[in-house]
């Protein structure tokens, strides 16, 4: 068993995520049921399969690894990458970290919010894109950077944004 | 593989800027044009500026070429294929160009040269020779050999790596536990990714190793998942050292087992605290927990466990290869070895600068990285993430030492240097610090989880001029409780921004300049 799927905890593109399905839920979890500390890659599996952390995951995780609602909840919420609702369309996270700063990030992320008016940790109310804050991807020798459909970008400017916002079909 | 091998990185920094899609152009040309060529996917020489940095291959060594564009591929196939011949974006040879030639590589010797997905290119580079000689040697010589190389974590606490393993190895138990903290959370750092994505295999090697020496049987390296490429990368080494016999029942023949399992963090800069990374590993919420225990004797699952930074472990087979004493013998007083150091910001070359301890800031930003890459004044220098201190130029003649910059309220931390130029706003940054604080705070202590937010508000009140004598000194009150009073370095390390920038930069907050910088 692998949890390394170079694009999970990344949006993958538009509609790759299967509808909720309590059934597959089940096989995902028991196939990890017997890992030691299985919570986080079973939610990762989870958000991989549908994009979210479905409500009716939570009883249905406490059941499978005899953890009460409240510990899963909490597990489900303390962490910034698990989404409580569908995913958008398309997902893009702009490091806004210090070093990305440093070379401008904060302008870019204004112009993003003014093209698709929304703010950081909103989507567009045709669920087209989600817009994230994201501290830090490491690319801070090609700064700014950013994740678009979990591809990376760097050495961000205007123009280079203004490309990934053209790919969202709205 | 046969034809002329040319080299495209794969390291995140070079795909970020267009990598992979030069990878595609030169393969592309190389059919085109019918040349024999096999493209290696190598990691990054830490030149990122010149990213993407292609190398071929020829009878004089390898030619360098960047930063390559897709569109150039033809011309500098052609180029490449003429024995590394004259083109406007050749480079010679890597090791010529002054920013690499200065560097002392110990522990990224082997990042950018070689194939990071053979495990054949990694043993013909020295690869497992730290461990072959491990396996000769009784589990407690390991130890001794690593506490006299003077090894200090290089996650950032500094604390003796060989002390550590040692605690460990005296604590009995029926299980015990490495895990490798790869949560590399800090902004301005990159150095674990650029070492799981251009050499994995020394990151197993020195897992390995550890595992012997404390009598452990199973690790944990703890991958942030802003790293896809890391992570990938991690997972294929490990695969790899499995099927080859250097992970399992039996390493390499002997009687040791081990192995290695990557998990993957959801977001959370909490977890590159060693506890709560472990309660994460548990598959809880990341927070942290109080110590003592010790990890080292009731660590992950209450285990006795070694929790040591990617870069700790991945410089522990050439200690174990060459001796303690060639490792300590770089470095200055009690901070003995190298560093590799990450320049980031605005920088005029940024990159991975591996050197002794004892340069100075001043030697790193003006000299090695250029000063600005905007051309303005550098103003500021962050050193250590969001949690290290902001110097100004009158600091750049301390030298990189884990005491010196203590003494000077400050970190080096996992070794990032961001760099401001003189439009920065230090106020906006000291805010930034709490705010960050806020959003990660794992909320398990007061002065942390509340003192963050009650001290983005004084800022805010600060530079609206209200009160601001009062508030400036309540400012000072508040850091002094989360330094004090918090029970991790997030909250209790948030205060050296906050403090260097009000110390150094007090104008920024519509403060007198004081006479004499606190120190």
């Amino acid at each position: 068993m692998r949890n390394g799927n170079p694009d999970r905890a990344t949006a993958k593109p538009a509609g790759r995520y299967a509808p909720w399905n309590a059934e597959t839920a089940r096989e995902i979890i028991a196939e990890r049921q017997a890992t030691p500390g299985a919570l986080l890659p079973i939610l990762h599996a989870l958000q991989d399969e549908f994009g979210y952390i479905h409500r009716e995951a939570v009883p249905l995780i406490g059941e499978m690894l005899n953890l009460t609602r409240a510990e899963v909840h909490g597990v489900v919420t303390f962490y910034h990458d698990f989404r409580h609702e569908p995913a958008a369309r398309h997902l893009l996270k702009l490091c806004r970290a210090e070093s990305c700063q440093a070379r401008g990030s904060d302008a870019l992320a204004a112009r993003a919010m003014e093209r698709l008016g929304v703010s950081f940790g909103e989507t567009t109310p045709d669920g087209s894109v989600a817009l994230d804050a994201v501290y830090c991807l490491g690319l801070c020798s090609v700064s700014p950077s950013a994740m678009f459909d979990g591809k990376i970008h760097a050495r961000l400017d205007e123009a280079k944004l203004d490309r990934l916002l053209a790919e969202i079909d709205r | 593989m046969s034809g002329v091998r040319i080299y495209v990185p794969c390291d995140a920094a070079a795909v970020a800027v267009g990598a992979d899609e030069v990878a595609a152009a030169l393969a592309e040309a190389a059919v085109r044009s019918n040349a024999p060529v096999s493209i290696v996917r190598n990691g990054s020489r830490g030149l990122h500026w010149l990213e993407p940095m292609v190398e071929v291959e020829t009878p004089a060594g390898r030619i360098a070429y960047g930063p390559v564009a897709a569109s150039d591929a033809d011309s500098v196939l052609n180029a490449a294929l003429a024995n590394g011949g004259d083109h406007r974006l050749r480079l010679g040879r890597p090791e010529d160009i002054p920013f690499f030639r200065n560097q002392t590589r110990l522990t990224f010797a082997r990042c950018g040269v070689i194939d990071p997905r053979s495990l054949d290119d990694f043993r013909a580079h020295d690869g497992y020779k730290g461990l072959a000689r491990a396996l000769t040697i009784p589990p407690a010589a390991i130890v001794e050999e690593v506490a006299q190389s003077g090894l200090r974590g290089r996650g950032g606490a500094g604390f003796p790596t060989g002390v550590k393993w040692k605690t460990v190895a005296d604590t009995r138990a029926d299980q015990k536990y490495i895990v490798c903290n790869a949560d590399e959370g800090d902004s301005g750092t990159f150095a674990d990714r650029m070492i799981m994505e251009g050499d994995p295999f020394v990151l197993v090697e020195g897992m390995t190793i550890a595992a012997i020496a404390v009598g452990a049987t199973q690790g944990y390296i703890y991958i942030r998942s802003e790293y896809p490429h890391a992570i990938a990368a991690m997972n294929e080494a490990i695969l790899a050292a499995r099927r080859a016999g250097m992970l399992g029942k039996s390493v390499a023949g002997s009687a040791y087992a081990f192995d290695i399992e990557v998990r993957v963090g959801a977001g959370a800069y909490v977890c590159g605290e060693e506890t709560s990374l472990l309660d994460s590993i548990e598959g809880k919420r990341g927070v942290v927990r109080a110590k003592p225990p010790l990890p080292a004797h009731k660590g992950l699952f209450g285990k006795p466990t070694v929790v040591n930074n990617v870069l700790s472990l991945a410089t522990v087979p050439l200690i174990l290869e060459k001796g303690a004493a060639f490792y300590r013998d770089f470095g200055m007083g009690k901070s003995r070895g190298t560093m590799p150091i990450q320049l980031a910001g605005n920088i005029k070359y940024p990159g991975l600068y591996e050197t002794a301890f004892g340069i100075t800031l001043g030697e790193l930003v003006d000299e090695i990285g250029g000063g600005t890459a905007s051309g303005r004044p550098v103003r500021a220098v962050q050193v250590g993430g969001p949690l290290g201190a902001y110097f100004p130029r009158s600091l750049f003649h301390l030298p990189f030492d884990y005491e010196a910059f203590a003494a000077a309220d400050g970190l080096i931390g996992h070794g990032g240097v961001v760099v401001f130029d003189d439009t920065v706003d230090m106020a906006k940054q000291a805010r930034f610090a709490m705010e960050f604080c806020a959003i990660e705070s794992c909320g398990k202590c007061t002065p942390c989880r509340v003192g963050s937010t009650r001290g983005v508000e004084v800022i805010d009140r600060i530079v609206r001029n209200e009160n601001r004598a009062g508030n400036l000194a309540l400012l000072e009150d508040l850091c002094h409780t989360m330094k004090f009073g918090s029970l991790c370095a997030l909250g209790g390390f948030t205060p050296y921004p906050v403090m260097s920038a009000l110390v150094h930069f007090p104008e920024d907050f519509g403060a007198p300049p004081r006479l004499q910088a606190a120190e």
